[in-house]
């Protein structure tokens, strides 16, 4: 019996290169030893990629892609389809997951210089990526067809007339009608089901296979293939399976526990996910009060809003991702990860990360004349950080950047640290109870000052 | 890398045991999705069983209702047809109706609940098409042998008056016959054998 | 790096203070497990909203199933004469004859719990008060110039409100029943209750599923995390 199978599998080996992808990529494909929480993300978007796919064919088995039916078909899989609730909810769960992952996977190539060389076509891809997924949603969100679905849209697509001469045309073009229609709708499915999706498996693979010529950047930013081996093996490197397989599933029972806590008890997140408005039937006559995109839009949209011209805030909006493809030449620093940086790359992170939530908060709320200056102040840092990249960092003091890789403190090295910390934040008092006197904790006013001016002292000092 | 005393039994215990809840996950996961396929409220809705009203029916008359999709017949039969159906079966290929689709209250001589009331599938047990009501006695174009009953026209079936299919035709078996209850003297309730869900 | 990250939470925890402003919504009372109340909610509604209200998502069967109840107690006590259990919650009135009698079509409330929530429904079915220069007589405090009459006049009785001028606004501070319903005060809040709970449930059936099926997917996903967490830590022994 065994035999037989082993001959199975010879044949299909004779066949086809398994083994030598499975050595190439995983068993022998050799990754830094210290990747750390921020290198979780890209194994979780693409967990999140396999989700949106899987509940989407199912939700297209009962969605109708018809103006008149959307609203209906979707309320249907919600209460008639068995279990049609729960991949509706995982799929809406995804889509703001996604984003959530993606954005920390991008941040964490920012602090430690993945987009530098030679891994700047890995960064190109993502960014490519990331324009995709951000079409992938756009259309995604007009087919529930409700109020924000259609006003979102109308916004969004008008925003193309903006442009000079051919604006007009291309609007009509791109809705197929004259307002967003039933046309527009049934466009929208087609390229949400099944154009772009080809398109993101293609750039996955690509991205995956781009990283996998150059390897894996890490935490301190050096390049372990320099140091080798008597077998050829990078020193500080180990094979992906089995360590960062079996460390990808831990982080992949920690993500899909906090997945599955929104999805059982607050799918809507207080109208951040499920946007209240969005549970009207989409009104051509009526626009709702307060029109504004999902949440993992509002930075970009706040920057729109922020420029005074139509026009130019579409260009503001679309060199805001423009200018993320340009990184890897705009930093112009030797040294890659924010651990080895001079002081001003971190403080202009800092302020980057800012501008950024700034913004994100500011696309979600009225654009009043006080919030309209702050989203101003914040697009000129966020502009700031890429366009006087080049000059900030070529003449950065930078720390010397070591030749293997540091040892980092794990988790449980830093307990004892934070028990003492809580026991400087706490005394013991004589407390009057039932005639007799005992001691009990309570909070040490001094002690907590103290922490706080020494966090206080060493969050400016990890800004030097 | 060191690799001091690797505790082999260990991480196979531990590798097993993750397989396991994995799997049993998988199968948590795998219900949902794959119940989505099954029929919804609506397709049930839609098949819900369907109430014919005989009172009007005339004897002889061929009443032609709907349920889940599916053309069904309800043929009320003279006294003649009756005596035609229990005696002339040499030319049946399964007089018996052993092969047959019918509940049990219709699994007799007749194939229905009451003998003059005939209900069934009008739908051909070869590849469905819908048999033509044939019921007078030796026409031209069926021949002298043809006592009254069901045509085929796709393939050229036949079936009795009871529903029972002719030896020597494509169809493999009798008509079906739904499942029904009477839920009085001149209602009928297609779809619904015992009336025990409503 | 880290730090970068606890400076960031910590600048935009106060921005959560900046609450949305608007009229104080009294809170609702309601509790979708309990079925006497939803059954009675459903009731309600049939009598007095599904005149001209559709909620077209329910199917009377859903009310069966979920409520806990026979189908025949709810084609008796529950939907309108001559329903079948699989038929959809509609109403009778023509949307073209409810334009013109009230300027817009009365709305499917199949989801209004959603788009509205809960509080706001309840201060609505509270918040009716006579005002004489409205064309149905009646206005609502948080739903002002609304086409609506008051569906539950009966119940609740006619009630006034009591406007003070503040800043030169005029402004509700407070409503009084002048002529009482049928229905004590404490009857009418279940009553309303009762029909915002309905409300409620029609917006999401499968919520209160949904809700208990939570904690037994955590314990699972933790018990399988505990599991992976062990695996990882025997084979990261070999690195460190």
């Amino acid at each position: 019996m065994k035999t037989h199978l082993e001959n199975c599998g010879n044949w299909f080996l004779d066949r086809f290169p398994l083994t030598k992808l499975w050595n190439d990529h995983m068993a022998q494909y050799y990754a830094p030893k210290n990747f750390n929480f921020w290198y979780f993300f890209g194994s979780l978007a693409l967990l999140v990629l396999v989700n949106q796919f899987v509940t989407g064919i199912l939700l297209t088995m009962n969605y109708k892609p018809d103006a008149g039916l959307a609203f209906d078909s979707v309320e249907y899989i919600m209460r008639e389809v068995p279990w049609g609730w729960l991949v509706r909810y995982m799929h809406s769960t995804g889509a703001s997951a996604f984003f959530l992952v993606v954005y920390l996977h991008m941040f964490r190539g920012l602090i430690y210089g993945s987009f530098k060389q030679p891994r700047e076509l890995i960064w190109i891809f993502g960014m490519l990526l990331f324009v995709a997924l951000m079409a992938e949603a756009f259309m995604g969100y007009l087919l529930p067809w409700g109020q924000m679905s259609y006003w979102g849209a109308q916004v969004i697509i008008s925003l193309f007339s903006a442009i000079p001469v051919i604006g007009d045309d291309l609007s009509l073009w791109v809705r197929g009608d004259y307002v967003i229609s039933d046309a527009t709708l049934n466009r929208f499915f087609a390229f949400h089901v099944i154009a772009i999706p080809i398109i993101l498996i293609m750039l996955v693979f690509l991205h995956i296979v781009a990283l996998h010529e150059v390897g894996s950047n890490n935490p301190d930013g050096i390049e372990i293939k320099a140091s080798k081996d008597p077998w050829g093996h990078p020193v500080d490197g180990i094979p992906f399976h089995p360590y960062y397989t079996v460390k990808d599933i831990v982080g992949v029972s920690v993500f899909i526990f906090f997945f599955a806590t929104v999805l059982f008890y607050m799918p809507e997140m207080g109208g951040y996910f499920l946007e209240h408005a969005n549970f009207i039937p989409a009104d051509p006559l009526a626009t709702p009060e307060h029109i504004a995109p999902v949440w993992y839009f509002t930075p970009f949209y706040a920057i729109l809003r922020a420029i005074p011209d139509k026009f130019a805030g579409v260009i503001a909006m679309g060199g805001a991702i423009v200018v993320l493809f340009l990184l890897p030449w705009l930093d112009r620093s030797p040294v890659k990860s924010i651990r080895y940086r001079g002081g001003i790359y971190k403080k202009a992170l800092l302020m980057f990360v800012i501008s950024f939530l700034g913004l994100g908060y500011l696309g979600m709320q009225a654009p009043t004349a006080g919030a309209t200056i702050m989203a101003r102040i914040f697009t000129a840092m966020y502009f700031g950080f890429f366009l006087l990249m080049p000059i900030y960092t070529r003449w950065e003091k930078t720390k010397p950047v070591p030749k293997q890789l540091t040892e980092q403190p794990t988790i449980e090295d830093r307990i004892p640290g934070w028990k003492a910390t809580f026991c400087e934040m706490v005394k013991e008092v004589p407390i009057e109870k039932d005639g007799a006197t005992v001691m009990r904790k309570r909070p040490d006013t001094s002690g907590i000052m103290n922490v706080l001016i020494r966090t206080a002292k060493n969050l400016k000092a990890s800004l030097d | 890398m060191s690799n001091q005393g690797v505790d082999r039994s260990k991480r196979q215990f531990l590798t097993t045991a993750l397989t396991v809840v994995g799997a049993v996950g998988t199968g948590y996961i795998a219900v949902p999705f794959l119940s989505q396929m099954q029929p919804s409220t609506k397709a049930k809705a839609a098949g819900a069983p369907v109430e014919i009203d005989i009172s009007k029916m005339e004897t002889g008359q061929l009443i032609r209702a709907a349920w889940r999709g599916k053309p069904v017949w309800v043929l009320n039969r003279t006294p003649e047809v009756l005596e035609i159906l229990a005696t002339d079966t040499d030319k049946l290929a399964d007089p018996n109706s052993l092969e047959s689709n019918q509940p049990e209250s219709s699994t007799n001589e007749f194939r229905s609940i009451r003998p003059e009331i005939f209900i069934a599938v009008g739908l051909c047990t070869h590849l469905g098409c819908s048999p033509t009501f044939r019921p007078e006695i030796a026409p031209n174009d069926l021949g002298e042998d043809w006592k009254g009953g069901f045509f085929c026209p796709c393939h050229g079936s036949g079936f009795d008056l009871a529903g029972r299919v002719f030896r020597g035709v494509p169809a493999p078996t009798n008509l079906d016959v739904p499942p029904h209850h009477y839920l009085s003297e001149t209602r009928i309730l297609i779809g619904d054998e015992s009336g025990a869900d409503a | 790096m880290k730090k970068i990250l606890q400076i960031c939470l910590l600048l935009f925890i106060p921005l959560g203070a900046f609450a949305s402003v608007g009229i104080e919504l009294e809170d609702a009372d309601i509790d979708l497990t309990d079925h006497q109340s939803l059954e009675n909610g459903a009731h309600l509604y049939v009598q007095y909203c599904l005149g001209c209200h559709s909620t077209k998502y329910i199917r009377y069967l859903s009310l069966a199933d979920d409520f806990n109840i026979d189908q025949q107690e709810i084609l008796k006590k529950v939907a309108p004469e001559g329903a079948g259990i699989y038929d959809k919650m509609l109403t009778a009135m023509n949307r073209h004859d409810a334009k013109k009698w009230f300027g817009t079509a009365p709305p499917d409330l199949s989801l209004i719990a959603r788009s509205r929530g809960e509080d706001w429904l309840v201060s609505y079915l509270k918040g009716f008060y006579q005002d004489t220069s409205k064309q149905r007589g009646v206005n609502n405090t948080v739903f002002p110039d609304v086409a609506m009459p008051n569906p539950l006049w009966q119940l609740q009785g006619v009630q006034k409100a009591t406007i003070k001028t503040i800043d030169g606004h005029k402004v509700i501070t407070g409503l009084v029943i002048t002529e009482p319903g049928t229905m004590t005060a404490k009857q009418f809040d279940k009553a309303v209750n009762d029909i915002v709970a309905f409300l409620v449930y029609a917006g999401e059936p499968a919520q209160v599923q949904r809700r208990s099926m939570g904690k037994y997917v955590l314990l699972f996903i933790l018990m399988f995390g505990v599991i992976a967490y062990l695996l990882k830590k025997e084979y990261w022994k070999d690195v460190h």
